[in-house]
Formats: structure tokens, sequence, C-alpha cells
């Protein structure tokens, strides 16, 4: 263990033994209690109307004088270097202003690497168009830039290369051969809890196998794009991210700035999943800008974003778990390789869910990278839980078969009573609840436990159930700050994100709730680096860091009210803890009629506006406590007797993510999850050529993702009991839904056929 | 040459190789047309010429000559959002609402082939004259327009709410 590594256990150790008092989230939200408000009603989302109109403005939607249009050349091998390159035909073309190589690129220093640095962004730290090396078969070689996009296209098809290849690796098999520890987010990718191995080969049951899981692509159907210019030294960016405060942070180290000095906007972003932030485009459209002086509109081709953007890595995982007759685990083992690119720090934490979901007598997980030369795989919407659950929860059903036992029998029967390997207690955990309740409601006792045994004409059906399950994760950075205005109007700024996940409509329910504001009345600014904070789109985090800032903030401005407003007021005297919004009124919380209306507080303090700024506390509760969200999936899958095509035809997800907030946006997040989980399923698949190193279906033709027909409708329930530990109540929803589909479907089909499909996806070959 | 974009007239390109989603897009400054893959696999670029739903991406300017092309920016009337718009709000028939000009302007064509009785994949009786609007009928029809967000259910309750208050 390195010197950090151990420093970060002993901290980690000190929180979890920490009295609760001393925790952020040890006093219950109040927003919890207060029943009659916005939370938990359906609210259509309020940037709606833009979106159904196409009048909202994305990243590469905004014209500027004189702007210019950008194409990329991708190289052609997987690793050595440019040995010729001939630019004058492409340069001289109509309409071109720039052809754009390593000969005459500015000169830049490396992207900072994410998780370098608080707010680095990047997806590699390799130089970008610096020199004539090569490191992943696809990186960009040059940038023509041209009055129109016909023009950039044409010209760019002219550019010719001639390149000196070198022995690279791209085959996973011999990249195993030197794999390496995983670490993530600082800690290694390894738990060993007693001697598993001897554990499972002294169990009277057991499964010992291995699942493979392909390359996935996010596939956000808004292509990568941005509109750069320079205004100066000041580099404004109309970007698409989930990150805009790191992307224009790591921007400006790119180009040796200060970070007021780049303003990066995004307010709608088409859909991120994990790859909406900083890649090789932006860089590139900016440097290219600023050598030719005139803005550029950069839009990667669909080809471009596979070439250029990474997507989740493949992986091979061996999960073996040793059980007693009645069930017991004994052993735990769920440990194998994945993909990773040589300069970036992803490993696919597939082993994450095993940590927390079951009890179990011994554990052994582990991740190793096996590094190759390939573009930087990146996070995909849940990194590690999505293709993790297929293993852990197939494996699962595996050994319900071996014992005779129900499926969810076997889950329940292994329930720990609090964290099986860290040994906190859980903040908020009802996951037999969840499985009780969604058993129910699909007629989980109407299945046929032998396979093949339920035939409609040429269809086999079968039922499958598995578990979902992700973390409560919160990040450092949160930063809100609130204006409030005489007439009673109150907006809040911060530098989050909206994808498509109802952030922004949901937020302005939750301020609106705590300030006692009608919700007309209150703004949510956000999608702008220049606001307060440090809020990254991922890790389902937005809504507790915005819940936590604003919580913050919140009881800045009412101290801050409390205190201007003086003696003459009828609240004199009182905290804002004592204190609660309602109606556009401060009350008394415990004498209601106590109170006195925000526009009245203001017109006595006699200010247009106050504004104030609220820092989240450091996030220690997920640490302190085990906060996971959970969800119990059930899958009817029909396979077809005669093509092996498998339909699903009935879907169920039954959650426990802590207090809903807006169940009309809620439910589109666990359904948007669960149609990426049947796409992970059945015909997701990044094909790599071994051989080159090159992605080969880089296309919405070729890389299937579900269409209308492939979805059934989706049916959702949930507990809504709150997590008193988080803000709100709430857990973010926007990645448990993929969790557990993969495993469901699997198992369905399982149970449908009597065939076991441990690689994705299962495409019919596969059941012939 | 000229081709009528939301009933104004409009010069064609000089550059014969311009899409009909980059003169929108491009030279128009009308980008409620959205690009998804340029390749006539995501329908994110769907557009109405004379009522008929094409892939803007897969067209080129200048075969528009003289036709009336209605983008999601023609939709709205004077600022009122057509009802199918309305109805996509009110089911969260879309997340990011990238792909939702596309479903949308889909959806109406579609809708005028249920109409006209042109049948489907999933149509049982090839020589009926009216075909019934059922879940998979319009969930076949509207399989060209891709959702990554999955919004999909929201969008099959949007469009058969649409198609029910219209008759």
């Amino acid at each position: 263990m390195s010197i950090k590594e151990a420093a970060h256990a002993v901290m980690k150790k000190a929180v979890q033994v920490a009295p609760d008092k001393w925790m952020p989230g040890a006093t219950p939200d109040p927003l919890i209690r207060q029943k009659h408000g916005l939370i938990g009603t359906p609210v259509s989302r309020l940037d709606g109307p833009q979106k159904v109109s196409g009048t909202a403005r994305f990243a590469a939607e905004f014209p500027l004088e004189r702007m210019v249009y950008a194409a990329l050349n991708y190289s052609t091998i997987a690793k050595g270097r440019i040995r010729e390159l001939h630019t004058a035909e492409a340069a001289a073309a109509p309409g071109v202003v720039l052809v754009m190589t390593h000969l005459n690129a500015p000169r830049m220093t490396r992207v900072p690497l994410f998780g370098s640095n608080a707010k680095a962004a990047g997806g590699d730290d390799l130089p970008i168009m610096q020199d004539e090396r090569i490191h992943w078969n696809g990186e960009p070689i040059a940038v023509v830039l041209a009055e129109s996009q016909e023009q950039a296209d044409y010209a760019k098809s002219l550019i010719r290369v001639a390149y000196e290849a070198e022995p690279s690796v791209t085959t996973f098999e011999v990249a195993k051969a030197s794999s390496e520890q995983g670490v993530f987010q600082g800690e290694p990718l390894l738990l060993e809890i007693g001697d598993a191995e001897a554990a499972l080969a002294a169990a009277p049951h057991k499964v010992d196998v291995v699942y493979r899981t392909p390359r996935h692509n996010h596939n956000p159907i808004e292509l990568h794009g941005a509109t750069v210019a320079w205004d100066g030294d000041e580099l404004i960016v109309h970007d698409a991210s989930q990150c805009v405060t790191h992307t224009a942070w790591s921007l400006a180290q790119v180009f040796d700035i200060e970070e007021e000095q780049v303003h990066v906007t995004s307010p709608y972003v088409g859909g991120g999943f994990g790859s909406k932030t900083l890649w090789q485009y932006q860089v590139l459209a900016a440097a290219a800008s600023r050598l030719a002086g005139r803005p550029v509109r950069i839009v990667l081709s669909r080809e471009g974003v596979y070439r250029i953007v990474g997507g989740r890595t493949l992986t091979e995982q061996r999960v073996a778990i040793g059980a007693q007759a009645d069930g017991r685990f004994d052993a735990l083992i769920q440990t194998g390789v994945v993909g990773m690119g040589r300069h970036n720090n992803m490993p696919e934490p597939f082993m994450l869910p095993a940590k927390s979901a079951y009890k179990s007598g011994t554990f052994r997980l582990q991740v190793e990278a096996a590094r190759m030369d390939m573009v930087g795989n990146t996070f995909m919407r849940a990194p590690g839980e999505a293709v993790g659950t297929f293993a852990l929860e197939s494996a699962l059903d595996e050994l319900a078969v071996n014992l005779g036992m129900d499926p969810i029998e076997l889950r329940i029967r292994n329930e720990p009573d609090k964290d099986p390997t860290s040994g906190v207690p859980f903040s908020s955990r009802h996951i037999v609840e969840a499985y009780v309740a969604g058993a129910e409601r699909f007629g989980w006792n109407q299945r046929n436990p032998k396979p093949g045994a339920r035939r409609e004409g040429e269809w086999l059906v079968g039922l499958g159930c598995a578990t979902a399950t992700y973390p409560y994760y919160r990040m450092p950075g949160g930063v809100a700050r609130i204006t409030l205005t005489n007439r009673g109007r109150a907006t809040v700024s911060i530098a989050a994100h909206e994808m498509g996940m109802g952030t922004a409509t949901t937020q302005t329910m939750v301020t609106a709730d705590r300030l006692g504001l009608a919700l007309q009345c209150v703004t949510v600014e956000y999608g702008d680096s220049h606001l307060p904070g440090v809020v990254l789109a991922g890790g389902s985090q937005q809504t507790a860091s915005i819940g936590a800032a604003v919580t913050a903030a919140h009881d800045a401005l009412i101290t801050e009210l409390l205190k201007l407003a003086g003696k003459e007021s009828v609240l004199s005297g009182l905290d804002s803890e004592d204190v609660i919004g309602r109606d556009g009124y401060l009350c008394d919380i415990h004498k209601p009629d106590r109170r006195e209306s925000y526009v009245s507080l203001m017109a006595r303090i006699g200010r247009e506006q106050i504004t104030v700024e609220g820092t989240a506390p450091p996030p220690l509760e997920f640490t302190h406590w085990s906060m996971h969200s959970h969800g119990a999936m059930f899958c009817e899958a029909r396979v077809s007797g005669v093509t092996g095509e498998t339909r699903v035809t009935r879907f169920l997800g039954s959650f426990d993510c802590g207090r809903i907030l807006n169940p009309k946006t809620a439910a589109s997040q666990f359904r948007g999850g669960i149609v990426m989980g049947l796409g992970l399923a059945l015909m997701e698949e990044t094909q790599f050529d071994e051989r080159k190193g090159r992605i080969m279906n880089p296309s919405l033709a070729e890389y299937h993702v579900p269409v209308q027909m492939d979805v059934p409708e989706i049916d959702l329930i949930w507990t809504d009991i709150p997590d008193p530990h988080a803000p709100m109540g709430a857990h973010g929803v926007g990645e448990i839904g993929i969790t557990g589909v993969g495993a469901a479907v699997a198992n369905a089909v399982y149970n449908a056929t009597g065939t076991r499909v441990r690689d994705l996806p299962i495409t019919l070959d596969k059941m012939l | 040459m000229s081709v009528n974009i939301n009933g104004l007239s409009v010069d064609l390109p000089s550059d014969a190789r311009v899409s009909l989603l980059d003169l929108l897009r491009d030279h128009l400054d009308l980008p409620g047309t959205k690009v998804g893959c340029n390749q006539g696999a995501c329908g994110a670029c769907t557009v109405l010429a004379d009522g008929e739903r094409i892939l803007s991406c897969l067209a080129l300017a200048v075969q528009y000559e003289g036709r009336s092309v209605t983008t999601i920016e023609g939709l709205t009337v004077e600022g009122s959002l057509h009802r199918l718009q309305h109805a996509f709000i009110e089911h969260d028939g879309f997340q990011c609402g990238y792909c939702t000009p596309g479903q949308i302007c889909s959806a109406i064509g579609m809708l005028r082939e249920v109409q006209r009785g042109v049948p489907s994949l999933v149509t049982e009786d090839l020589s009926s004259r009216s075909i019934a609007l059922t879940r998979d009928e319009l969930r076949e029809r509207m399989s060209g327009n891709l959702c990554r967000c999955g919004a999909y259910n929201g969008i099959v309750e949007a469009i058969t709410e649409f198609a029910e208050t219209s008759k």
C-alpha cells in the first residue's frame, strides 16, 4: 500500500468511527418532514416548451460572426509515428481557412487527467497534436477549418498521410498477461475478508463461472460539439458538458491562462451518460480558432465520436459463490480483468456492488486492469455496477438453480443487517420491501422454476429477476448562491448541469419548498462555469451536491434576513433553525402565525435584493454510513424457438432510492436506465478489431441501441422512504436504472430456454 | 431556385453538396432540426416535405426546389405550441430533448401515413383500408427515431393521446 493509500485508509476509518452528530446529514433535512409542498408531486419539465419547439440552443447552435466550420482527420494505426503528412492540396481547396497539424499547432500544456485535481476533466493526459507520435487508432492528426462544413469535409479528404507503425497491444489476451491492480477513487479495487478460496472449496454448494461484457459506447443523440471563440486572451466555449467548471479550469491549464478567462456555457445537453466531458475536440477547436483568428463550430461525425470519445471498456469477471444448503453464503468471490487505455485511469470497477449486496463468511473482490493501445475508456452510466451486477446477479440465479431455491428467497436469506464489508450501518436499505412489492405486482408466483416449461406458439417464455444497486455519492465542491428580491422572487445559481435528468425542474421545486415560495417565483441558473460551485453531473451525485449547497446557502440567507430585519420584525430573536418558509412568509416553526412575508422583510431592510453564498459541508456521510440506492428488477422474456431471437415483453423496476422528488422526471430516469440496460443485455457492443485496434462499427447503423419496438411498457414502483442522512431524503436516480437489467434479462432467458448466456449481448446466435 | 421553408421562400444554396439539414441548421439558423448521425440511422433530422416525413440529412437541398418543407419551428404558430408538442411535455416524452423535434415531425408524418392506409410490418390485414393505431403499429412506425434517453413509453403516450383527441 502506498503512503497516499494508507493515509486514505486512516482517514476513512476515522470518519467511520466518529460520532454520528459530527456528520453531515446527522440531523434530517427539515424538508423530509414537510408533506404538503411541491416535492413528491409530478411537475412537467420547465424547459419543456423550449425543447419541443426547437428553440433550445445546444452547443453547436450558436451562430457567431465570421464563424468557420471544423473537420477532423483520424489516425489509422494504433501506435507509431506520422512519417509523411501532405496538406498543401487541402489548404488550397475552396473555402479552406486553416489546416492545423502537429507541425503548426500552438504549444499547449497537457490536459490534466480526470481525478488528478478536483477540477481536472481530461479523458486522458496525452499531448494533443504536439508531435508526430500516434497513441491509438483514431487519434486526431489534422484539423481543417473552412467557410462551410461541406468545404471542410471535402478538404479533409485531400490530406495524405503515411505512418510508421510500431508494435502495439490491441489484443485483450496479450494485455491481460501484464495486468495491474486497478485503483479507483484513490483506493485499490481489492478487498479480502477471510480465506474465500478455502471457504469456496469447502462449501457444499457452489457456482464458479466466468462472465464477459463487451465495450459499449454512450451514443447520446447529440453529437459531441462546441462553438468556441477567443476574445483577446478570453476563451468562450459553448459546450455540451456535464462538467462546465472542470472544463473551464482544465482548458485554462492547457492554454496557460487564468481559470476566469475561460467561460464555458452549457444550458442544454443532448444526452451525456458519462461521455460529455473534456476530450480532444474542444482543445483542438480552441487551438485552431486561436491560430485562425476566427470563431469555430466543431461537430464530430458519429464516427468521430467513436474515434476520440472513450466508452465503457470490456470486462471478464469470475464470480464464485460457496453456500450452505440453506443458501447462506460462505464465500463470495468476484475477480477479473478489464481493458484500460494506456493514458487514463478507469478500471471499470465491477466489484463495487458485491461490497455491500450480501452477507458472506468470506470475500475476495478484485479488479485488475490490462493496458491496451486504445482510446481512453471512460465512465458510462453506472460504471462498474452496470456490468458488475450482470455477473453477480446472474451467478446468484445460477446458485439458486443449483440449490433448488427461489432466487428472491436466496437473496433475502443473505440480506445483511449492516454493510457486510465495511461494518458500518446502512443509512436506508429497504430492498426486501422492494422485492416483496415487486414480486406481488409482477406476478412472480406464476413463474415455473423449471426452464423451458412455458411455450406460447413459437415463443418460449420466462421470468427473471435481479438486484439493482448504485451508491449514494456526494463530491466536494458544492457551492450555491441565492438571490432574493424585494418582490419575493429567488434565484439559485450553481454551476450544475441539465442533460435531461430533470435537475433544473426538480431543484426549482426543492428550492421553492425550502423557501416557501411558489414554483414560478423561483429560478435555477445552471450550466455556466462562471456560476459558483464545482458540481460534476456524474455518479448520480448532482441531486445531493446541489441539495447540500442550497441548504447551506438557504441557511445563510435566512440568517442574513433575520439579522437585517432587526427588532421591528415579529420574527426578531429567532435563529435560522427556528423559522420555516411557507406561502411567501417566514414563520416561527413552532407558532406559524407569527410570521412576516419576504416582501415585507425586504421592504423593512430597504434593499432591492440580498445575495448570499453557501458552501456544502465536506461529504463524509457516505463513509460514515453505507449509503446506496436499491432496486428489484423483474423481466419477462420471450425467445423464439425458431430464430433464437429474444424479445422483452414485460419489465418492472421496483426501487428503493430514498424520497422521490419529482415522480414524473424520476420515472423517466428509471425507465431510461432500464432501456439502456435492455441494450446492454440484448444488442449493444462496440466491436474492436484486435488486429488493428480500430473500432469497426462506429455508427448508429451498426452499433445497435434499443428502438421504440424493442421497448415494452416499463412498469415502475418505489418505496419512497426518505434516507434520513441525505439532503431532502433523496438519492440521485440517473444510474441505478441500468443496473441489474442485464442479469434480469439473462435470468429470464435462462428460465425461458434453459440456456445460460454468460457473455453479453444475448444475440440470437448464442441461443441456437 | 428556391424552397419554401415554414411558409417563407428561401434561396437554394449554390453548393450542390449542401444537405437540406445543413441548409436549415448552418445557412438559415434553424437549429430545431437536429443532427445525430448524418447517415439516416437515427431520425433526429426528420422534417416534413409536402407533409411527408423525410430524413433531411439524406436529402440534398437542391432536390427540394419548389417544395414546401415544415420543420419543428414551423409547427409552433405565433408562439403557441402544437397540441402534439403539449402532449410530449405532459407525458414526458423526452429527457434531453435532442431527438424530440425529429420525433414530433416524424409522428405527424406517421399519423398521415396511417390515415392513408399505408401498411407497416406489423399490419395484419394488408388489404384493409383503415388501420387501427395500436400500440404495436405506433411503436413499429416510430422505430426509425432513436431516443437514447429512453423516453419511448412517454412518446407512445403522447402520440396516442394526440391521435385520439384529433379524431
